[in-house]
């Protein structure tokens, strides 16, 4: 079964080292990504390919719509089934970590990213 | 008629009574005196009237003419010349009397009143000389008090002048002191944007990093494998990422540059400075920095940049100083309107610029709360400031002014208006 991943962040080359960093998971069918460069944008996304996505990651820290916005807004608007959605951000604080949580989040992780260890829980998400 | 003379000569002698001339002219004046007895005892006993009288009028004139030719009685000359008067009367009526005594007798009174008109005349011009003396003394002691209260309020103010100078000196001090801890503050806003800019390049340098040596290890299972076109799409990934390695490298390296030349004093060299690359530089430092500071604070940031703009001949860190204080401050300014509640606010920063035919212009638009009229003259003041105690130095604009102004031969404008924005206005001539 091919996993829908949408990664939400303003930074353009997070898109080539995704699509490097899970080069064989792509390859074997196990993952898709598609990308937004912000909030506004991964919501015209989920709008225009509602149920296919089942996971999102997203950067917390973009100007207009931040990733908390993002959160609370596809927590409101989409009910079922609900897409697991992770938080990853530069600024690793309690602060960010519980405001993520309290809207909803499913996982909370920090820059830079571990791409062992997110392979990994990816992974959980499928089974 | 010897009265007349005989009050002159007092009246001289007392008027040099108290001077160093006093001892010149006793003996003379003693003679005169006695003289002046002496002929009247003389004419009455052995003269007739008429004789007497031109007697007396001769001496007077005498005394006149003499008194009129010596420069210490210089200033009672218009006391002198009353006596004239007296004197022709005095001559006439003695040569009348001697020439004709029955006329004379018959007609004694023409003769005299004018004789006691002029006498009066000689006493009241007496009298006016007296009061002007009076009066010259008088002044002449208001002119020594005032000559040593003009000494002792000279003295006084040399001495505040003095004070002055030194207060100034202190105030350049504290100033140049000021400057340099403003633009520390203003570091200070910056550091954990600093971190934030160059901990995301950063992260890239080693994610491209990681993800190359991946990539070579299945280039080799591919070369293995015989499968060269697999491996050369895999190389051709590997040069990408090495580009992306030196892009991110050298923005770090870039903004590492950046935050040296802002705390580093002003060497007030100018460079050729590409205005774009440093403003976007700069919004991006400070959303960053005040973000890391406090975590509920958003705002959407636009830029519109001018392709064709000329670089232009700034001190960049001034210029980066300048920019950075008002991308703050429009900050600031649209956090606390977030922070009001307004409802369906959408916090927005505009960053643009724009050539002109002769000059650039930096604007730097906010949809805050602008600024009330009642303070619009008053923003670029030194040390105003609406921010609570300890929040603002008051200083930001007032410099950003006088780096402008003073130092680029520019200009900042201001267009506000109150609930609804604020665009300030960077004008750099064009070398």
């Amino acid at each position: 079964m091919i996993m829908k991943i949408l990664v939400v962040d303003d930074e353009v080359d997070v898109q080539p080292l995704f699509t490097q960093r899970f080069r064989r998971e792509i390859k074997n069918g196990e993952f898709d990504f598609s990308f937004a460069l912000s909030g506004e944008e991964a919501l015209d996304y989920l709008e225009r390919n509602r149920s296919e996505v089942i996971l999102i990651l997203s950067d917390i820290n973009m100007p207009g719509m931040t990733g908390i916005e993002l959160l609370s807004r596809i927590r409101h608007a989409y009910e079922k089934p609900p897409p697991v959605v992770m938080m990853i951000t530069a600024y690793g604080d309690d602060e960010n970590r519980q405001q993520a949580m309290q809207n909803g989040a499913n996982e909370f992780l920090t820059k830079p990213l571990d791409f062992t260890l997110l392979k990994d829980k990816l992974k959980t998400f499928i089974h | 008629m010897f009265l007349a003379s005989f009050l002159l000569v007092s009246r001289l002698k007392k008027s040099i009574k108290l001077s160093p001339l006093s001892l010149k002219w006793a003996s003379l004046m003693n003679v005169a005196l006695g003289a002046s007895a002496v002929l009247f005892v003389v004419s009455k006993a052995y003269f007739d009237n008429g004789l007497a009288y031109i007697c007396g009028s001769a001496l007077l004139l005498g005394i006149i003419v003499f008194a009129e030719r010596e420069r210490d009685f210089a200033s009672m000359l218009p006391f002198l010349k009353a006596h004239y008067p007296l004197i022709g009367v005095g001559f006439i009526a003695g040569l009348v009397k001697q020439a004709d005594s029955d006329f004379y007798d018959e007609y004694d009174k023409y003769f005299i009143l004018p004789m006691i008109a002029a006498f009066i005349w000689v006493l009241a011009k007496w009298a006016n000389t007296r009061k002007q003396h009076e009066e010259f003394r008088i002044i002449t002691a208001q002119n020594a008090l005032l000559d040593k209260q003009v000494a002792e309020r000279t003295a006084e103010l040399t001495k505040q002048k003095n004070e002055l100078e030194q207060t100034v000196a202190l105030l350049q001090t504290t100033q140049q002191q000021l400057v340099q801890s403003e633009k520390l503050a203003s570091l200070g806003e910056l550091t954990a944007g600093i971190a934030h800019e160059i901990q995301n390049p950063l992260n890239f340098v080693n994610n491209f990093s990681e993800v190359s040596m991946e990539l070579v290890g299945e280039m080799e299972i591919e070369l293995a494998n015989g499968d060269t076109e697999e491996a050369i799409a895999i190389a051709n990934d590997i040069r990408q990422n090495l580009e992306k390695i030196i892009h991110h490298g050298k923005r770090a390296d870039g903004i590492v540059k950046g935050m040296l030349q802002h705390s580093r004093a002003s060497n007030g060299v100018k460079e050729n400075t590409n205005i774009n690359t440093l403003a976007d530089e700069y919004f991006r430092l400070a959303y960053h920095g005040l973000r890391a500071k406090d975590k509920s604070f958003n705002s959407e940031l636009i830029t519109s940049f001018d392709d064709k703009l000329p670089t232009v001949d700034v001190v960049p860190q001034d210029i980066g100083r300048v920019l950075l204080n008002l991308f703050t401050n429009a900050f600031y300014a649209v956090d606390q309107k977030q922070k009001s509640g307004v409802p369906g606010y959408k916090p927005e920063v505009t960053l643009s610029t724009r050539v002109y035919r002769t000059w650039i212009a930096i604007k730097v638009r906010d949809n805050g709360n602008g600024v009330p009229d009642a303070i619009k003259d008053k923003i670029m003041q030194p040390f105003f400031t609406t921010k609570p105690t300890g929040q603002g130095t008051g200083l930001g604009l007032s410099l950003s002014y006088d780096i402008i102004a003073k130092g680029h031969g520019g200009s900042i404008e201001v267009d506000t208006k109150e609930g609804e924005y604020s665009e300030f206005t960077v004008k750099i001539p064009i070398n």
